[in-house]
């Protein structure tokens, strides 16, 4: 199967040439890493290929990590092809303003899986059909998944009793949020 | 005149609010639905009405103590998600852990996918009409939570199945208990089967109701159930099989037409196939350890704590500090009993996730609510949101 990956990352970096700045092979796992400039290209390619087939976008997501501005987030796409049994994974980073080709016009399943990394880490899809929050509440203000979002966030809510509705308070802690790291400081980091 | 028309042309569709306390949106669902008379132009669904920041939560807690939010994901298939959690940290400690952990986890994912079954099917009959069988099912369920319940302490939030094995050995007679169970099991789904399978009102709801193709299956992201009743073959437990499926024989039904019909036959038969994995597990179980034998990574008995002072350190630190994985990403796949549930999961070598993200895959069944109903009466609504076995649980994570 690892030879069946090398020979298909061969392949596609002489399709696509320029196109993937590195590929890690995990296993029979392909990680290719791509600009958000290529990216597209990139996604037509792994879906309309006869050699690639990926049908199935399983999931994107990002993971934020809070490097300064020019490459802040990094966008992480979940592919699967069910012709040939294989994973791919296709990522890129993302400045923190970024706007990003969406990809429902390749797969349906993008559609809810960019409201949800757009609710939850504020990276905007540009020609998503209805890029509205998701997961948050209504009226919610910043973007949890961030790593500058603290665990407890800004609000809290209770019901009134008086004013017979729920309302929204600014939140405040007893105590300060206390965080132990437990890290053992002389263990090497792997 | 013609002015008139035109304007009640535009405004012939009505808003409804669906839920969020509807007995039949299986949770917290909360659905616009855009009205037609009674057929369904667009049907808008709201989530996030659980939402509880899971994968926020976990960045700040170490790998350990991490584990029991998978449960608290999909209430009623819950060992299947700490096994997809426990194999993504495994894979980056880089570890195997012994057979009979393996074949402890698989015996018990089985378990899980008939509980799942049992209340998916069922309370899909119930949303459509049928009480009875909701009521044999449930008595059912409660023999597997006892299941839970003896080899875990917990009868749903088990937290059992560890990085590393499983957290304690099986206790004496639980085996024969299971064997049991699965020996009179079948005759059950022969009366739920009986209840449903030819009944009229049954195959009035849901034949030809909610209709997707195998292209439109994989263009909306469908796994599990939901793909293999639209004909395509696909199941992670044979295509890619984890632990020991490979070494079990069973097979995976799929459908033809891909209507709710067909996803409810199929459901039917996977606890058919579950009854056959759980005996070969049964009689293939090996015996010894029950997990590794790395006391950086696995408790120390408690037996073992009370005499040895290494045991007891281990103990502590472990409990505190946790343990430290590679540094590097892992996405790990299970077939869960609604279809693929993944974990990504991105160490930075530290003893905490640097991000874990969950998929869900009712996320992305629910997503295709709106293009399964539209055109459908409104009734049909009840019978999609059941054969898509939504639980809220792990859509809004």
């Amino acid at each position: 199967m690892v030879t069946n990956s090398l020979s298909f990352t061969s392949s596609v970096l002489s399709k696509l040439p320029a196109t993937f700045s590195s590929v890690t092979i995990v296993d029979d796992h392909l990680i290719f890493l791509t600009s958000k400039t290529n990216f597209p290209t990139a996604l037509q390619f792994f879906k309309k290929h006869i050699n690639a087939q990926y049908e199935l976008l399983i999931d994107i997501t990002a993971v934020d990590y809070l490097e300064p501005s020019h490459s802040r987030f990094e966008v992480v796409y979940q592919f699967l092809s069910l012709r040939f049994n294989h994973r791919i994974t296709l990522k890129f980073f993302a400045k923190s303003l970024a706007m990003i080709p969406s990809s429902t016009f390749l797969y349906k399943s993008a559609g809810w899986l960019e409201r949800e990394v757009w609710d939850l880490f504020g990276i905007f899809f540009l020609e998503h059909p209805d890029l509205r929050r998701i997961l948050t509440d209504y009226g919610f203000q910043g973007f949890p998944l961030r790593k500058d979002f603290p665990l407890s966030g800004y609000t809290e809510l209770r019901y009134d009793e008086e004013g017979k509705s729920i309302v929204y308070e600014s939140l405040e802690l007893a105590q300060e949020f206390r965080y132990y790291e437990f890290i053992n400081p002389w263990m090497p980091i792997f | 005149m013609q002015l008139r028309q035109k304007k009640i042309k535009k405004t012939h569709t009505f808003s409804i609010n669906f839920g969020p306390q509807h007995p039949a949106a299986h949770g917290v669902l909360r659905l616009i639905l855009d009205l037609d008379g009674e057929i369904i132009e667009r049907a808008d669904p709201h989530i996030g009405l659980l939402h509880r920041g899971t994968e926020k939560l976990i960045e700040y807690k170490n790998f350990i103590q991490a584990l029991p939010y998978f449960d608290r994901l999909d209430y009623v298939s819950m060992m299947v998600q700490e096994h997809a959690y426990s194999l993504a940290v495994e894979q980056l400690l880089a570890i195997k852990i012994p057979e009979r952990a393996s074949y402890i986890r698989v015996l018990f994912s089985e378990i899980t996918r008939i509980l799942n079954h049992l209340l998916a099917v069922t309370t899909h009959a119930l949303d459509v009409g049928a009480l009875t069988p909701f009521l044999w099912a449930f008595e059912e369920r409660e023999k597997l939570m006892e299941f839970y319940e003896r080899v875990s302490g917990a009868r749903m939030h088990a937290s059992y199945i560890k990085p590393g094995g499983v957290s304690q050995d099986i206790p004496f007679g639980l085996l024969e208990d299971i064997y049991s169970f699965i020996s009179q099991f079948g005759s059950r789904i022969n009366e739920i089967e009986e209840m449903l399978t030819n009944n009229r009102i049954w195959k009035q709801r849901l034949v030809d109701v909610g209709i997707v193709t195998a292209k439109q299956a994989l263009n909306w992201g469908f796994s599990g159930v939901m793909l293999r009743g639209s004909g395509v073959c696909w199941d992670l437990r044979k295509s890619q099989p984890y632990e020991v499926y490979k070494n079990i024989n069973f097979c995976i039904p799929i459908g033809k037409n891909g209507d709710c019909y067909d996803r409810y036959l199929i459901r039917v038969e996977e606890m058919r196939q579950s009854l056959t994995i759980i005996e070969q597990c049964l009689n293939f179980m090996p015996q010894g350890p029950i997990k590794i034998d790395d006391k950086k990574i696995v408790p120390p008995s408690r037996e073992s704590m009370k005499f040895s002072m290494e045991s007891l350190i281990h103990h502590f630190k472990l409990y505190s500090e946790g343990f430290s994985v590679l540094r590097g990403e892992i996405y790990t796949a299970v077939e869960a009993p609604k279809g693929e549930f993944a974990i990504y999961l991105v160490s930075d070598g530290t003893n905490k996730p640097y991000r874990c993200r969950i998929h869900a895959p009712g996320f992305l069944h629910l997503q295709a609510l709106n293009f399964m109903a539209k055109g459908h009466m409104i009734a049909d609504v009840v019978t999609i949101i059941g054969t898509q076995d939504i639980v809220f649980g792990e859509i809004d994570r």
